[in-house]
């Protein structure tokens, strides 16, 4: 029997392992939160005492009829609060082929006492989701300054309001969403800014609408947004964002500026916003690590964003191993879904029928809405534009954009080690494509720079790459493993018990 | 007042709270079983716990677990992801610096 193990219990990996299942495989799940749901369909954990929590949820009775099939099926094993800190290469043993091994931890987060196991499959289905994308800015490192993810976060997961007063700003059709989950949560929202100027939305969404065709799901998810802003009567002001944070010790106040079509500021539009809350997303970073751990080739768009290389059927470039959803472009729920439900088929060795067809133009459908979504919401290249030389680059180490570009020209590593930036608690998963494209800017020509080129053979230098994916204690990495021989076993409902 | 919790008679999920109570370097913090040790602390209106070099405050970032920004030391164990980590009745948690007199501070 296929052993599938899926990385990811959000929509694309829910998806995943219920293809997988239907085509006969034996799935393991891997999920690092208490329930599956991802961020999309994040909710209270059932200790909460919530009664209704599809309430504030799109799609809550097909996800939750999914999430009930998958995690009570005989031939899936879900292991909830494991977290993947490797993958190993199978290469290094020559006896074995296949995709990497799995290396993972099982307990409370970052607790002491989790359980270390080594995983085998014959493939694996990486689904690990993205993060917001934000670029610094002076102030940004501030209380009370969070991602416009965290927001929305707090808001799904433990019914906390960030601020009072809040302004959301950044890029994207999902800073609407966070404004309104804000608006139901009490807080006042006193601006929404969205950076890209209306020529350039316009343009991105507007040309060749046909091919939005099978991504209609989102129009309405959209207008009722945009209703419930208009209803609050939220400014919604498009080619300005925040360019600076200020405040005695937390936010006190945002600096919003006027943008060119670059992200250059407009002299003399700064106005000020008292606020004790401000939510910022520049778009989605995918976690790129394990798929970078897994030996994946990447791609990089136009703008210098990075995802996971796949083919039509979400093959990536190491054999036996695909990657759904936002790994392979930002383009939501619906086009992860379509990803993981065509990947897990595969995966599990699924033969080539109607409806997997059907699932491949889903899935193309899902491409086109992300190349839309991109073009229609960049990131312009003049963003360091706001930055000045004691603005925070790199949030653990402090590291200042000053120091940063004292140390352009040197080779990455050495600069690396001479800033600390990327060298703190995040290990650069926060700051790294910052760095990696405030190095880029009027850096010598490729070759001559050390940027992203092949080092004497080893792997190249990129911001992704890290052997230990998730932080291990030393104790824990200096444990026995367990073999992993458990059986399959049914999990009972966690919202129902 | 900011950051807090949504009162339950306006939440819309229909909550029945049952109260949590965690200790913050000593201080009793009292918040609702089921929330991790971040939403604890940002519904008792606590916007940083953690201090970096400069002694400047820190909380929470991303909300997700990536950025770190949030780490506290909980029942002795350091360097725990306050938004990752679920309260639980009882639990010690103690606030993070990273001011070079506190020595190597959380890392």
């Amino acid at each position: 029997m296929t052993r599938v193990v899926v990385i990811g219990a959000g929509p694309a990996g829910l998806s995943a392992a219920a293809t997988a299942l239907g085509a006969g495989a034996q799935v393991t799940l891997i999920e690092a939160a208490e329930q599956p749901g991802g961020q999309y369909h994040r909710a209270p954990v059932a200790e909460f005492g919530v009664a209704r929590r599809e309430a504030l949820q799109h799609g809550w009775r097909d996800f939750a009829a999914r999430r009930d099939h998958v995690l009570s099926h005989p031939r899936c094993r879900f292991l909830p609060e494991t977290t993947v800190w490797a993958l190993e290469d199978p290469g290094a043993t020559p006896a074995r082929g296949g995709p990497p091994l799995v290396h993972v931890l099982t307990g409370q987060a970052d607790g002491a006492d989790r359980r270390r196991r080594v995983i085998e499959s014959d493939a694996l289905v990486l689904a690990v989701g993205a993060h917001d994308t934000m670029l610094p800015f002076p102030g940004w490192e501030l209380p009370g300054v969070v991602t416009a993810g965290a927001a929305q976060a707090l808001v799904k997961g433990e019914r906390v309001a960030i601020g009072d007063r809040v302004v959301v700003a950044g890029t994207g059709p999902f800073l609407l969403p966070v404004a309104a989950a804000l608006l139901g949560a009490g807080s006042t929202v006193r601006q929404v800014l969205e950076a890209n100027r209306p020529g350039r939305i316009a343009a991105g969404w507007g040309a060749r609408p046909w091919q939005l065709a099978g991504q209609a799901g989102k129009l309405p998810e959209l207008a009722e947004y945009a209703a419930t802003l208009a209803r609050h009567r939220v400014p919604v002001l498009l080619g300005r964002t925040v360019v600076e944070a200020r405040g005695d010790g937390r936010v006190e106040e945002v600096v919003t500026a006027r943008l060119r079509a670059d992200w250059s500021v407009v002299p003399g539009s700064e106005r000020t916003v008292a606020v004790d809350a401000a939510c910022v997303g520049h778009g989605f970073t995918p976690q790129l690590e394990l798929p970078v751990a897994a030996g994946c080739a990447l791609r990089t768009e136009p703008d210098g964003r990075r995802f996971v290389a796949v083919d039509t059927d979400l093959r990536t470039s190491r054999p036996g191993v695909y990657a759904v959803g936002e790994l392979t472009g930002i383009a939501g729920a619906p086009a992860a879904r379509a990803e993981g439900a065509l990947a897990g088929w595969l995966a599990a060795g699924g033969p080539d029928r109607p409806a997997v067809r059907a699932l491949r133009r889903q899935v193309a459908a899902g491409r086109r809405f992300a190349t839309r979504l991109a073009a229609a919401h960049p990131i312009g290249p003049a963003w360091p534009d706001w930055l000045r030389d004691d603005t925070v680059v790199c949030r653990c180490e402090e590291v200042c954009y000053g120091a940063l570009r004292a140390a352009a020209g040197q080779d990455p590593r050495v600069s690396k080690l001479g800033t600390r930036a990327g060298m703190g608690p995040c290990q650069g998963r926060i700051c790294g494509p910052t760095v990696a494209a405030l190095r880029a800017l009027g850096a010598p020509p490729p070759g001559s720079d050390g940027l992203d080129r092949p080092d004497d053979g080893a792997r190249r230098a990129s911001p992704y790459h890290r052997p230990i994916a998730q932080p291990i204690r030393l104790g824990e990495l200096a444990a026995s493993t367990a073999p992993d021989v458990a059986p399959p076993q049914p999990v009972p409902d966690k919202e129902n018990p | 007042m900011t950051p807090r919790l949504i009162r339950p008679d306006d939440d819309v999920l229909d909550r029945d709270d049952r109260p949590v109570t965690i200790t913050v370097d000593g201080t009793p913090v009292t918040g609702v079983a089921g929330q991790s040790i971040a939403g604890v602390l940002l519904a008792a209106a606590r916007t940083a716990w953690r201090y970096g070099h400069a002694g400047a405050g820190r909380g929470v970032f991303c909300g997700i677990g990536v950025c770190f920004d949030c780490l506290v030391t909980v029942n002795g164990v350091p360097d725990v992801r306050a938004c990752r980590r679920r309260a639980r009745d009882g639990d010690a948690v103690t606030t993070q610096t990273r001011l070079p007199a506190d020595g190597d501070g959380d890392r």
